[in-house]
């Protein structure tokens, strides 16, 4: 500091003149004046329309009980209307494009004269994996992502802030929290930006470090697939869809217990502090615009949610493709990076195919389903030798047989998949946002490792608790 | 609407709607630069959606969007560059996404801030706006959520309204399109000056604090010659504003000033002032 700085030495001077309260006073100064002008060009008339409706809803949906509840039959409703709805698509898109397409574009390249390593690559690599990704992930999305935003619309998303705010207020973070926690059900690193709102650093990071225990659009394909298959596929056929819906939120309900407990864990000890006091405003109940929230919906999450899966699959696909079929000492690429990761799989009752699948995924978790199935297909292949060409319908009965039959899993691998979806490092692009917005590396670092460890001492222990009884 | 009434209003010279282009992001240089403020949850993203075309996600919660948005449009032949700011309920405290606000207010030097209030909760956005008013003194209110007040039962004078802000006041129910041209209309006038405005000033603060403030404003004004918010920034340093003193000590300040002297059609874009 060279010049001298003549005006902030007066401010000071003044401040101290002036006394403590100077900011209430500012404050009390203009209310005063917005009360007045506001009062002055406002006149109500007798007739008072429709709040007391909103107050009735508010009183039902954020009541102390009956809140919670209506927030788990709401979020049920949700997930089981499209776990039952995305069947039927699903079913056609495999049909078409896994099966029809598939065998047409080999009938194609064999015509062509193509050689086997690049039709290989392109049909079984590139072409397969973006199929299973416009099958498996498209229908929920298409569903999933248009009723949230309706209910975002209608204005449901305060509300279930407002209940959740006296857990994190009891965890000792901030209510605000719960806003930014709601963000990262669609996107982790759009909730991570969210926890702007925070006044305090110190909840601040509590926020953004908890926010990857909320399961973002690139894990719900994931979970809703397995929840359906697995755990949907172990209850009678008559409950199966609504036992899948059950496991899908018993899921993203244990999201939002970890993201308690480990904001509750953090603000006792590394991070400690009082909970600062906020008011959170509930907006009005709106009529949803339900065309437009259909068609904003459909645009800015599914289509970016599938184009970003794309992008991310195609080359994944080829990279998968040539690591498969790439072979060093007798067994590919792939093939290592599954024996290296098999043993520590194994331990946390998943296998070495899902953990390289969920490095391969660091980019987009999208990926991790096809990736599972194609190095499950394609190393099985290998190794046994047997199986010719890669012929998949990804009817989700096929998808069970393959995961079962080639890959080996059981129940309990599929259980541990959903909690290893939940408990992971962020994407990359989470874990630069965190980097931009904390600009510390340890921070960037604690947010990656911290979920992970808890993932991998969560399905540790699932897997022993399996094998005692 | 039938076809009648569109054709109808076409003739009114009000009506304006036609000269309107949605540029969505393609902005180049822009000749006025106009800042979306206003509370959370009142509507900002649905007017920067209908101005520009873009579909930035609307959602019906506070605090949805905290970074800033930017598109652009084009009226009556001139460029307009639109930044939607994240919604405050004041522009006193310390959260990032009141500093982005504030700073864009203050730092970007936006030739228009669109203040947009809720009508069902006038006597809290009024709060923000008065806050506003203190920096800047280019402002055009939007009156949102008429329709959504009327269902309340509540009447607002925009008139009234507009007399005692000294800025416009444009009534609208921006959901369904209703009060845009208008407020394009008044974004364009106070954008050439040919809107005088006359801003509220809040002068309740007591003769001690009048005294105190009177003297700083003088050597801010001494040390500044035109600054445009020179009471603003007296406000803020008897509080201390621990960035208005960073900005008076690197001199962003000081530039401040230079750059509105040294005004052109040709705007460049304002500077980057997210943290």
């Amino acid at each position: 500091m060279s010049t001298p700085l003549p005006i902030l030495e007066k401010a000071q001077r003044l401040r101290a003149e002036l006394g403590e309260d100077y900011h209430d006073k500012l404050m009390e100064a203009i209310y005063a004046d917005a009360a007045q002008i506001a009062e002055s060009s406002m006149s109500r008339s007798s007739r008072h329309a429709s709040p007391s409706f909103d107050r009735a809803l508010d009183r039902a949906l954020t009541h102390p009980v009956g809140g919670f509840l209506t927030m788990g039959i709401m979020f049920f409703v949700v997930f089981w209307i499209t776990i039952t709805g995305a069947n039927i698509p699903s079913r056609i898109f495999g049909d078409l494009l896994l099966d029809q397409l598939y065998t047409l574009l080999h009938g194609i390249a064999s015509a062509l004269g193509t050689s086997p390593w690049l039709s290989g690559l392109l049909i079984d690599g590139v072409y397969l994996a973006t199929a299973w990704v416009v099958s498996v992930m498209l229908p929920p999305m298409a569903i999933f992502f248009p009723l949230f935003t309706l209910l975002e619309d209608f204005g449901y998303l305060p509300r279930v802030a407002f209940n959740l705010d006296r857990l994190f207020a009891a965890a000792g973070a901030h209510g605000k929290q719960s806003l930014s926690m709601m963000m990262g059900f669609g996107c982790n690193a759009a909730g991570v930006i969210a926890t702007r709102i925070i006044d305090s650093p110190r909840e601040r990071l509590i926020a953004t470090l908890t926010n990857n225990f909320s399961i973002c659009n690139g894990r719900w394909p994931t979970l809703i697939l397995i929840g359906t298959i697995f755990v949907g596929g172990a209850a009678p056929p008559a409950l199966a869809s609504l036992v899948a819906a059950l496991s899908v939120v018993a899921v993203a309900g244990l999201g939002i217990v970890m993201t308690l407990l480990v904001s509750w864990g953090l603000s006792k000890t590394w991070l400690k502090g009082v909970p600062s006091v906020f008011s959170l405003e509930l907006p009005p109940y709106r009529p949803p615009q339900i065309l437009r929230t259909l068609y904003t919906s459909v645009i800015d999450r599914t289509l970016i949610v599938l184009w970003r899966a794309l992008m991310m699959a195609a080359p994944a696909g080829a990279v998968i493709w040539l690591t498969s079929n790439v072979v060093i000492g007798g067994v590919s690429i792939a093939g290592h990076m599954v024996n290296l990761l098999n043993p520590l799989g194994l331990l946390l009752g998943l296998n070495g195919v899902i953990l390289t699948a969920y490095v391969v995924a660091i980019p987009a978790n999208e990926i991790v389903i096809p990736t599972i199935l194609m190095l499950t297909l394609t190393l099985g292949r290998n190794i046994a030798g047997a199986q010719s060409g890669v012929m998949l319908e990804l009817d989700e009965g096929q998808v069970y047989s393959v995961l079962t039959q080639v890959g080996g899993w059981t129940l309990l691998t599929a259980v541990n998949l959903l909690l290893f979806s939940l408990l992971h490092n962020p994407c990359s692009t989470t874990l630069l946002t965190i980097w931009h917005e904390t600009k510390s590396r340890k921070w960037t670092l604690v947010a990656a490792l911290l979920p992970l460890g808890l993932g991998v001492a969560a399905t540790f222990t699932t897997t022993m608790l399996a094998r005692l009884f | 609407m039938t076809a009648q009434t569109v054709k109808l209003c076409e003739t009114c010279p009000a009506y304006d709607a036609s000269a309107l282009k949605r540029l969505g992001v393609k902005v180049g240089a822009a000749n006025y630069v106009v800042a979306l403020a206003g509370n959370p949850n009142t509507g900002k993203s649905t007017i920067f959606n209908a101005l520009t075309g873009l579909r930035q996600h609307v959602g019906n919660w506070p605090g949805k969007t905290v970074a800033r948005a930017e598109g652009g449009y084009d009226f009556n032949d001139r460029q307009y560059k639109l930044i939607d700011l994240p919604g405050t309920y004041s522009l006193l405290s310390t959260s990032v996404d009141e500093e982005i606000a504030r700073d864009f207010i203050l730092f970007g030097k936006p030739d228009v801030t669109i203040v947009v209030v809720d009508s069902t909760r006038l006597e809290r956005n009024l709060n923000l706006t008065l806050q506003i008013l203190e920096i800047t003194d280019r402002v055009v209110v939007a009156l949102n959520l008429i329709d959504e007040a009327q269902r309340h039962g509540i009447q607002v004078d925009a008139r009234h309204l507009s007399r005692r802000l000294g800025v416009p006041v444009i009534p609208m129910a921006a959901r369904r399109l209703q009060g845009i041209p208008e407020l394009l209309q008044a974004v364009e006038q106070v954008a050439k000056g040919l809107y005088t405005t006359r801003p509220h000033r809040v002068h309740q603060f007591g003769a001690k604090l009048e005294r105190a403030l009177n003297g700083l404003i003088a050597q801010i004004e001494q040390e500044y010659p035109g600054l445009p918010n020179a009471r603003w920034v007296a406000l803020r340093l008897l509080d201390a504003d621990a960035s208005i003193e960073q900005a008076i000590r690197d001199h962003r300040l000081g530039e401040l000033n230079r750059d509105i002297e040294a005004a052109s059609t040709e705007k460049a874009a304002p500077a980057e002032v997210v943290a």
